[in-house]
């Protein structure tokens, strides 16, 4: 369960990462893994613990495609789009997902319910499709194995 | 009562996708219901994909395999007596025996899926720590002497020969060196990497021990893409366990030398499997290509020498160390020498791992190995190397699969991911998300690679909308050969590949742009 932004909690997170070298990406995955996004408060937290500059921190965050500026939906999925799973009919798959969930790739439906990302490569290239689908791999994945009832 | 049978049930990540931790329970489930008394060892993956979840049974003559099982067939094999070796539908018969693993050449992957990958006891009975052994006594450049011997060249794509490297690392004078193994695995259709440290993980941690003492480094890192949590999962436990029983640390074995090793995790980014930009990230910067030179084997990591090899030049190394550099040279065509696994991905009808001395021609691979494509339609194209490799027709499939003749032809061997397309795919539109994956995944360091690919990408989007004309054709060339020769790193190098081999073998596929 990812927890509700706290910036005590957020505070000790980050004191526990700086000592490392290089501390500003394992810092950023340890924020995300506790509160599913990392929060505009934690940039000068952040910026300030590991002295960089707060543009430094927006710039790592905003470079790479895992990290979040918002809180996501209570269930993730990532589907693969790469040509791995392109071949074994992903962009199909993308179809009916979107059509069920009512959302476009990188969307968090307004219930929060949802959030659907593509991803290139889950290394599950030879049972594609692949998605990953609140960190389960699924493999062969076709979208009524959504926890849809579940959500709802 | 009688002995405990001993059931294998894998906890790869590819296995596990397919309900391999269900088989799991409701084996053991069924055994107590029973009372048969049982030991479940969960192993990495044999690599036989399609048949996972890929359940063995240890039996007087052998390992016997029954698969891909379904939880609720559990009861049935019960029934039938699997836990004695018996016959069922999803029978295999001995594991060893079947075909795709009977005929391969397993080097790196020679415990891969028959060991407990998280027990030091169980590696080391299957010869685990005899390269880094053998090392403790040689001296850091007899190291690197032996591995310039094998032949062993770089398997992340490059193929650059690893001794080589090596001695530049030793040679360099510093306070400091580090060891960095990529494991950004980002291609699609390579799953190798993964696959080897779920299944074998402390191969790679004596592979990269191995280096730590050719070149004089203490620390190691291994940079593991986010989006392999499993694989990161088991490498945290095997390294905690190396430290445990002194295979890390400041002494290793008693032999007064020390290596300490990280894992840290890459964000979604497919451009730090660029090598100087896996350093910018380890660094915890943006992944911005650097300016070669300098060398990161003498301006690295932090800005120190560092050795940076792929996880399967790593894991390559204990073999070599423990068997001899001729063993591992004999194999191989030409100046490719050793092993590699090959990949079999996308629409095949039996993909999985396939290591195979270079030389294997990608039809035996495709055909004799992976059984032609899964939607049984006829095979239209491959793609080679991951998103930045060629496209190969049918016709080219007798083609040898080492490092100098996918060059001749226009291609590159790459990871070794082979992924498999039949007649049902639009080659332009491969093109087109060929560069639109360019323009989402460029670090923007060099225009070429920044700016080309949007450009490139508006003529694809014109041209798979069949308004096209011979101008925008031209165009798009003249772009895909400032990228190939300006570009600053393999990205934007090698992403006109795709675009121009499509272009170049399924011109019919582009035909209808190509308005007078």
């Amino acid at each position: 369960m990812i927890a509700t932004w706290d910036p005590v909690r957020a505070r000790a997170i980050i004191d526990d990462h700086c000592g490392l070298r290089g501390a500003l990406l394992p810092a950023l995955h340890a924020l995300q893994t506790e509160f599913g996004y990392i929060d505009s408060e934690a940039i000068p937290m952040l910026a300030s613990a590991l002295n960089l500059s707060r543009a430094e921190v927006h710039g790592v965050i905003s470079f790479y495609h895992e990290f979040r500026r918002t809180r996501p939906g209570r269930h993730v999925i990532k589907i693969c789009v790469a040509e791995a799973c392109q071949a074994r009919g992903a962009l199909s798959v993308v179809e009916d997902l979107k059509a069920r969930l009512g959302l476009d790739l990188g969307e968090t439906r307004a219930d929060g319910a949802f959030t659907l990302e593509a991803v290139y490569c889950l290394g599950n290239c030879a049972l594609g499709p692949a998605a990953l689908v609140d960190e389960r791999l699924h493999g062969r994945f076709h979208p009524s194995r959504l926890p849809l009832e579940e959500a709802e | 009562m009688s002995q405990p049978i001993t059931v294998y049930v894998p906890r790869d990540a590819a296995a596990l996708s397919v309900g391999a931790d269900e088989v799991a329970q409701a084996i053991v489930a069924e055994a107590a219901a029973r009372h048969r008394p049982l030991r479940l060892v969960r192993n990495g993956s044999r690599g036989l994909l399609w048949l996972e979840p890929l359940v063995e049974v240890v039996t007087g003559a052998g390992r016997v395999a029954y698969g891909p099982v379904r939880p609720e067939q559990v009861a049935e094999l019960f029934d039938a007596g699997f836990l004695d070796g018996a016959d069922h539908p999803l029978g295999h018969g001995l594991t060893e025996e079947i075909f795709y693993l009977k005929h391969q050449e397993r080097l790196t992957f020679a415990r891969c899926g028959v060991i407990d990958p998280v027990s030091v006891e169980d590696y080391r009975a299957h010869g685990g720590f005899a390269g880094l052994e053998r090392a403790l006594a040689l001296s850091a450049a007899e190291i690197v002497e032996e591995v310039t011997r094998s032949g062993l060249r770089g398997r992340g794509g490059a193929g650059f020969p690893t001794g080589v490297k090596w001695k530049t690392v030793l040679a360099a004078e510093a306070e400091e060196k580090f060891i960095c193994c990529n494991a950004d695995e980002g291609d699609s259709g390579a799953f190798a990497d993964r696959m080897i440290i779920e299944g074998d993980p402390f191969l790679l941690i004596e592979g990269m021990t191995i280096a730590a003492l050719a070149v004089g480094a203490r620390q190691g890192y291994v940079y593991i893409r986010s989006e392999y949590p499993h694989a990161a999962a088991t490498l945290g436990e095997a390294i905690r366990l190396a430290y445990g029983q002194d295979w890390l640390g400041e002494d290793i074995h008693g032999s007064g030398r020390a290596f300490h090793l990280e894992v840290r995790l890459g964000a979604g980014s497919y451009v730090c499997g660029e090598e100087t930009a896996m350093l910018e990230s380890l660094e915890g910067k943006r992944g911005i290509v650097r300016a070669k030179p300098p060398l990161p084997a003498l301006t690295g990591l932090f800005g120190q020498p560092t050795v940076i090899n792929n996880v399967l030049t790593l894991t390559s190394v204990p073999v070599v160390l423990a068997r001899g550099a001729q063993y591992y040279r004999d194999f191989g065509a030409g100046r490719s020498h050793g092993t590699q696994p090959f990949q079999l991905a996308g629409n095949i009808r039996h993909g999985g791992l396939v290591e195979l001395a270079f030389g294997v021609s990608f039809q035996d691979l495709i055909y004799r190995f992976g059984g032609g494509t899964a939607s049984g339609r006829p095979l239209k194209a491959i793609q080679v190397g991951g998103p930045l490799g060629a496209y190969l027709p049918a016709a080219n499939l007798d083609l040898s699969a080492d490092y100098e003749s996918a060059a001749e032809a226009g291609a590159m061997l790459g990871h070794g991911g082979i992924v498999v397309f039949d007649d049902t795919m639009r080659m332009d539109r491969m093109a087109h998300f060929a560069m639109e994956f360019c323009v989402k995944e460029s670090c923007g360091k060099c225009t070429p690679c920044r700016i080309g690919s949007v450009r490139a990408l508006a003529l694809l989007d014109k041209i798979t909308r069949g308004d096209g004309t011979e101008a925008d054709f031209l165009w798009l060339e003249e772009i895909c050969t400032v990228m190939a020769e300006a570009s600053m790193c393999a990205m934007g190098g090698l992403a006109p590949l795709p675009v121009r081999s499509a272009l170049k073998h399924f011109p019919e596929d582009f035909a209808t742009g190509r308005a007078a």
